[in-house]
Order: structure tokens, then C-alpha cells, then sequence
């Protein structure tokens, strides 16, 4: 027993060193990639007045439902959300009882499947998280939910001081478009191990577990909007986008009456205050 | 300054009720509204009031939040994003406390500096210097620990990292790191107990702040010059000069925390984070918070072992000392002029440390490779120069120039000169 517990100590203390170590050995890959930095593209959410364009949302669901789903779970969001995309509350419900989600125990102590409802989670492609490694060379697709967030490429100095300023919040769908926009011919400047796919946008190295996932003319619009990898790419980033930050809009126009406030205030303390001090100096 | 002569008369029947049994708003009107402070302010001493402010923001925040954050590592990076979608307004108060944090330190480095540029530490001030130190020290501890509480990758490597540092301390460091830990690895108790110090902290930086503001109403405020207040015109009434101006400043750092909150929530964040921790997937690089960088940047300087120092220990030291020294900063200085204004040499040497430290924590970014290790090590150096040698040498060496008689001619002499000086012309 006391072995055993040393020899995980042992471990452990192995693996904090690592996290120690790892910043100064992986350092010199994380410099390399990715190859490419993206492109910015024009986004509807940008700026302090961006707002989602419920149109285009609705393809990154049908997108996302038709292509993405089969392999990336949405854990974090529930039917009763799509309503942000313009839906009715029918058509909420209509969406969800396509679904199918465990429930239970009933009565009999027994799990069941049934219909899902608005206020259920979007289920998730696979099991759990080892049925999805094994499912994919051993590399579980990443949850969908905060992607959007989760990933960005470093701007590096000074673009960073300049993102202040002309509030450039969009690095996540940036890299989504880049990434699902990007693949490409290896040159053959970098080993691209067996069953993986070479991408110059991929952060981690120069190629990933995921080949090509979508095609064009892969989903059908109706609403008349070409059906090209390059727009499939857009929906998709910005769907993914309003999945991992739905009070968006809300957020950015609190933010407008908030600093109209502020500065109208600061504005009359200012003349408060120069006319209080006005007899000192 | 304000014991001994109250000038406080309550008007009302009920008010003198009060003052013969519990004088409370006698306390109040000597402390913030008879409270005499020097006339020549600008608007760098307004930060302590906004750092009271901060400090009352973060804690507000943060009970609402922990009405619905839980803290097991089962369900707490989902709790987070229960309050970010489902809980209302959670969003914003969620990303008010994120930001808070960093405008909070924002606010505190700023402090810092002008206690630094002004010399308010010096005799007799001492005792306030050293609790603002602990204060800081404080905060440090509470911001890495909230930092833990989301359970992202970078909440889980920065708490292996960091808690790791503790290893390198000889013979009790091991027992230490366990005791943080709550076992061998970053796991539930960890976060149990982090969660736990989080929400304790802070009422124990505000009993901090109770004696830090005691003594500064002890002793006083310094002012730009540097000289003592001699005379009634040297000061006026904390209401309601300093109470405007402090409100008018609070209210743009409130227009730059809310610029933060609704238009870059996350700039200040890393994209690591919104990815629920997994112990066996290490982040390509690990961060602390910006405000945590520059000591990051020291601690990995010390590449090179010092006689029976090994280099981690040599690191973790060198990271410690470079808070620690703060503590000393009163005795090092030896110059007989307290503010910088009137010591050219010294503003140079200031302002050079500040750039020194912003590099530091550019630096702290950077992989620890290559020419960024010798670049640390030169701002690790600067870094500890300058209190070590230049503040004790150069207060033996440097002439100052003529101070005024008193804070009224100084105030007096800027006026006839025409041209607004920038000392005064904020105030």
C-alpha cells in the first residue's frame, strides 16, 4: 500500500514537473504553428453595434445538423436556444422531436428512449468520450459548444494593443473559416504522419485527424445562398460563434446604453467638480 | 490627523442620542468629510478610491456568483457556463468579475507606481507601505485561485505550475505543496479548498484596507511635492474636493471596465480556458494572467544554478524576492526628498523600472527560449537594481532640486508660471 503510494507520487510529481518543463519544450513548436495566420474576414457580430444575422445562422444549423453533427456534440445547448435563430416555438419543438434522448428510469427501473423537447440538450453523436476516440483514430472530436472561444492564433505585439481599440473579438470564427477554408496540397515541408491531413491554418501542427469535411454543394440552401465550401464555412463560423456566446447582442447593446451613461456622466461630475474647486484654485 | 480634534456637532436630537453611545457618524464626518487632504492632488492619488471601489464590486459579483457556480471538478466548468447562458444576466456579471479582476490590478499597479514616483513610502509612512504590500500580496493569492474556480485547461495547468513552485523549497516544500493540493495532484480538493480561500480572502483584504486607510488618516496623504502640510491653505476639506474628484475618476475607470465587459470580454483571457480541464492533455503553452507576467518572466530568468541554488529553486526565489523587496522599499531609499518631481536622476531611473516591467511581462508571453531567456534575465537584473542599488546609492549621490517652502507656495508658484504645469494642471 505505501508503495503504491509513493510510486504514484512519483508519478504525479513527474507530471507537475512536466507542466514546468513542457512550457520550455513545446515552446519551440508553438512558435511554428500555425503555418498560416488567418485572414479577418467581416463578420455581423463585429464591432459595438454587431448584431447575428438570423439568416445566416439558420444555414450554420442546417450545416452543422447535416455535416458537423455526425462527429461534434453540442452539449451546452439546448433546443429551447434555437429560438435565437429566428425559429417559432412549433418550430422549436418540430426541430427537437427529430432528436432522440435517453431518459429514465420509468417505473420499471428501465431507461428509455423518446422524443426530445425544447428544454433538452442537443445529444451528442457519441456515448462518451472513449467511444468517440475509438470511433476517430483515437482523437475524440472536440465539444462544439465554446469552440468559437476556445481557439484563436496568437495576434502577437502590436496587433494585440490595436485589438483594444477596434475591439477585434472575432479570432475564433477567424480560425474556423481559416481552417475549414484551408486544406490544401502539402508542399512537403513538414511531416504529415499517416491518417492525418495536412492544413497550414491548424494550430497544433501541420496537419489534423479531420480530413476535408464538407464539399460543395454538400447542404442545400433554400434561400438562394451559393452553396460553396467557402459560405458553408462562414455559416458554420458564425453559427459556432452564437453557440459559444448567445447573449451577444444583448451584451454589446447593455455595453451602448452603458457607455452613454458613463461618459454623460462623467461629463456632468467633471463640471461638478471644476465648479467645487473653482474657488480653490 | 483626525484624532484629537473632532470638529463634528450633530445638529439633531436624535444625533447627539447617537454620539454619546456610539459615535459613528462622528467617525464618518472626521474620515471622509472633515478630513483634511493636501490641495495640490492630481489625479493619480485617486486610484485608492477606486480600489475600494473594485474591491466592493468584486465581492458583490462574486457572492451572486457563487449562488450558482459548484465547485466540483465533475460540474464546475459547466456551473460557469450555466451562469454565462441560462442564469439571468449571468453573462454580465460573470464577465464583471472575469474583468474586474484584471481592472483591479490594472488599478493596483497604478497605485503602486504612484506611491513609488512620490515617495509615499518614506518616514513615516512605513506601516502604510507595508500593509498596502500585504494587500497586494493578497490579492495575488485571491485572483490565482479564482482563476482556478472555472476549471479550464489554463484554471488547471497554471494551478499544477504554480503550486509546483512550492516543491522546490528545500526539506518542507514537498509537504507544503500536498497541503495547498489537498493530495498529490490538482484535483477536487484543490478546487474545494480554493473555492473555500476565494471567498475568504477578500473579506480579509477589506479588514486589510480597514488598517491601511487607518493609517494613512494617521499620518496623512503625501502630495506631489513631497512636503509635509505646514498650514490651513495647504489643504482642503475631503468634502467636497476629494469626494468629487474621486467620483468624476471612478466614474472613467468605470467607463474603461465597461468598455472591457460588453465589447472584449475575453481580451483579456486566454481562448484555453473556455476548454474544460483535462489532466492529460497539456496546453502547447502555459500562461499565468497578465497581471501575474512579469513575475512569470523572473522566475524563468533564473536559468543557471547559484552555488547550492539549483536553477528552480534560484527561480522561485528570485520570483518571491521580487515581491518581498517591495516590503524593504522604505529603508532602501535613502534619499532626504521624498517626491520625484524634485529628483531628476530618480524620475529617469522610475521610468525606466516601469518600461523594465511592462518588457517583463511581454517577456513572461514569450516562450522561455533563445534570446528571450537573456532579455529576461537583463529586466530580472534592472528589476532588482533598481531597489537594491540604485535607490540606496542614488539618495546618497543625487542633488535634488529646491524644494518650495510649503505645499501652498509650490501650488502658488506653478499658478504665476503661466502655463499650466503638469503636476498641478490634472488637479
Amino acid at each position: 500500500m505505501r508503495k503504491g503510494i509513493f510510486a504514484m507520487k512519483n508519478v504525479l510529481h513527474g507530471l507537475a514537473a512536466l507542466g514546468l518543463g513542457l512550457t520550455v519544450a513545446t515552446a519551440a513548436n508553438a512558435a511554428e504553428f500555425p503555418i498560416k495566420k488567418p485572414v479577418e474576414q467581416d463578420w455581423s457580430f463585429a464591432g459595438p453595434f454587431g448584431t447575428y444575422d438570423k439568416g445566416q445562422l439558420q444555414r450554420g444549423f442546417k450545416v452543422y445538423r447535416e455535416v458537423c453533427a455526425a462527429c461534434h456534440s453540442l452539449d451546452l445547448v439546448a433546443f429551447r436556444n434555437f429560438e435565437d435563430l429566428g425559429y417559432l416555438d412549433a418550430q422549436v419543438r418540430a426541430i427537437a422531436a427529430e432528436y432522440e434522448v435517453e431518459d429514465g428510469p420509468d417505473d420499471a427501473g428501465d431507461m428509455f428512449m423518446r422524443a426530445a423537447t425544447p428544454s433538452d440538450h442537443f445529444p451528442s453523436p457519441f456515448a462518451n468520450p472513449q467511444q468517440a476516440a475509438a470511433s476517430n483514430n483515437g482523437a475524440a472530436p472536440p465539444d462544439f459548444s465554446l469552440i468559437a472561444k476556445a481557439r484563436a492564433v496568437e495576434r502577437g505585439f502590436p496587433t494585440f494593443v490595436f485589438d483594444v481599440f477596434t475591439q477585434y473579438a472575432e479570432a475564433g470564427p477567424d480560425y474556423i473559416y481559416a481552417l475549414l477554408t484551408g486544406y490544401g496540397q502539402d508542399p512537403g515541408e513538414h511531416a504529415v504522419p499517416e491518417g492525418t491531413y495536412y492544413n497550414p491554418y491548424f494550430l497544433g501542427s501541420a496537419s489534423l485527424a479531420m480530413a476535408e469535411p464538407i464539399s460543395d454543394g454538400q447542404v442545400t440552401y433554400d434561400d438562394g445562398s451559393p452553396e460553396t465550401v467557402d459560405q458553408y464555412a462562414r455559416d458554420i463560423s458564425a453559427f459556432l460563434m452564437w453557440a459559444a456566446e448567445p447573449h451577444l447582442e444583448a451584451r454589446k447593446s447593455t455595453g451602448f446604453t452603458v457607455m452613454i451613461f458613463l461618459v454623460l456622466f462623467a461629463g456632468l461630475v467633471y463640471l461638478t467638480k471644476r465648479k467645487v474647486w473653482s474657488a480653490v484654485h | 490627523m483626525s484624532a484629537g480634534h473632532s470638529t463634528y456637532t450633530p445638529k439633531t436630537g436624535l444625533g447627539r442620542w447617537m454620539d454619546a453611545r456610539l459615535p459613528l457618524p462622528r467617525l464618518v464626518y472626521d474620515s471622509f468629510v472633515a478630513y483634511p487632504v493636501p490641495r495640490n492632488l492630481n489625479y493619480a492619488y485617486t486610484f485608492g478610491g477606486i480600489l475600494s471601489l473594485m474591491l466592493v464590486a468584486q465581492i458583490v459579483t462574486g457572492i451572486v456568483l457563487a449562488m450558482h457556480y459548484a465547485a466540483s471538478t465533475e460540474v464546475a466548468f459547466n456551473s460557469v457556463e450555466k451562469i454565462m447562458r441560462d442564469v439571468n444576466s449571468g453573462w454580465l456579471i460573470r464577465y464583471l468579475h472575469s474583468n474586474g479582476a484584471s481592472m483591479f490590478f490594472i488599478a493596483v499597479y497604478v497605485h503602486i507606481f504612484r506611491g513609488l514616483y512620490y515617495g509615499s513610502y518614506k518616514a513615516p509612512r512605513e506601516m502604510l507601505w507595508i500593509l498596502g504590500c500585504i494587500i497586494y500580496l493578497l490579492m495575488m493569492a485571491t485572483a490565482f485561485m479564482g482563476y482556478v474556480l472555472p476549471w479550464g485547461q489554463m484554471s488547471f495547468w497554471g494551478a499544477t505550475v504554480i503550486t509546483g513552485f512550492f516543491t522546490a523549497i528545500p526539506l518542507v516544500g514537498e509537504w507544503i505543496q500536498q497541503l495547498l493540493l489537498g493530495g498529490f495532484a490538482v484535483d477536487n480538493p484543490t478546487l474545494n479548498r480554493f473555492f473555500s480561500l476565494h471567498y475568504l480572502l477578500p473579506f480579509m483584504i477589506a479588514g486589510v484596507v480597514v488598517l491601511h486607510v487607518w493609517a494613512l488618516h494617521v499620518t496623512g496623504q503625501t502630495n506631489p511635492t513631497g512636503i509635509e502640510v505646514k498650514q490651513k491653505t495647504d489643504t482642503v476639506a475631503f468634502t467636497p474636493y476629494a469626494t468629487i474628484k474621486d467620483a468624476f475618476a471612478m466614474i472613467v475607470f468605470l467607463a474603461v471596465f465597461a468598455y472591457f465587459v460588453f465589447y472584449i470580454p475575453n481580451f483579456l483571457g486566454h481562448p484555453d480556458n473556455y476548454i474544460e480541464a483535462d489532466a492529460l492533455k497539456t496546453p502547447a503553452h502555459i500562461v499565468p494572467e497578465w497581471y501575474f507576467l512579469p513575475f512569470y518572466a523572473v522566475l524563468r530568468a533564473i536559468t543557471f544554478n547559484i552555488g547550492p541554488i539549483d536553477s528552480k529553486l534560484g527561480g522561485v526565489l528570485a520570483m518571491f524576492g521580487a515581491i518581498a523587496v517591495l516590503f524593504v522599499v522604505p529603508w532602501l531609499d535613502t534619499s532626504k526628498v521624498r517626491s520625484a518631481v524634485y529628483r531628476p536622476w530618480f524620475k529617469l531611473f522610475f521610468w525606466l523600472f516601469v518600461v523594465n516591467a511592462i518588457f517583463l511581462g511581454w517577456l513572461g508571453s514569450r516562450p522561455a527560449e533563445g534570446v528571450y531567456v537573456a532579455m529576461a534575465q537583463a529586466a530580472t537584473l534592472y528589476y532588482f537594481a533598481f531597489f537594491l542599488v540604485i535607490m540606496p546609492v542614488l539618495g546618497l549621490i543625487e542633488t535634488p532640486r529646491k524644494l518650495p517652502n510649503s505645499i501652498t507656495e509650490a501650488v502658488l508658484e506653478k499658478k504665476s508660471a503661466g502655463a499650466p504645469a503638469t503636476e498641478q494642471a490634472k488637479g
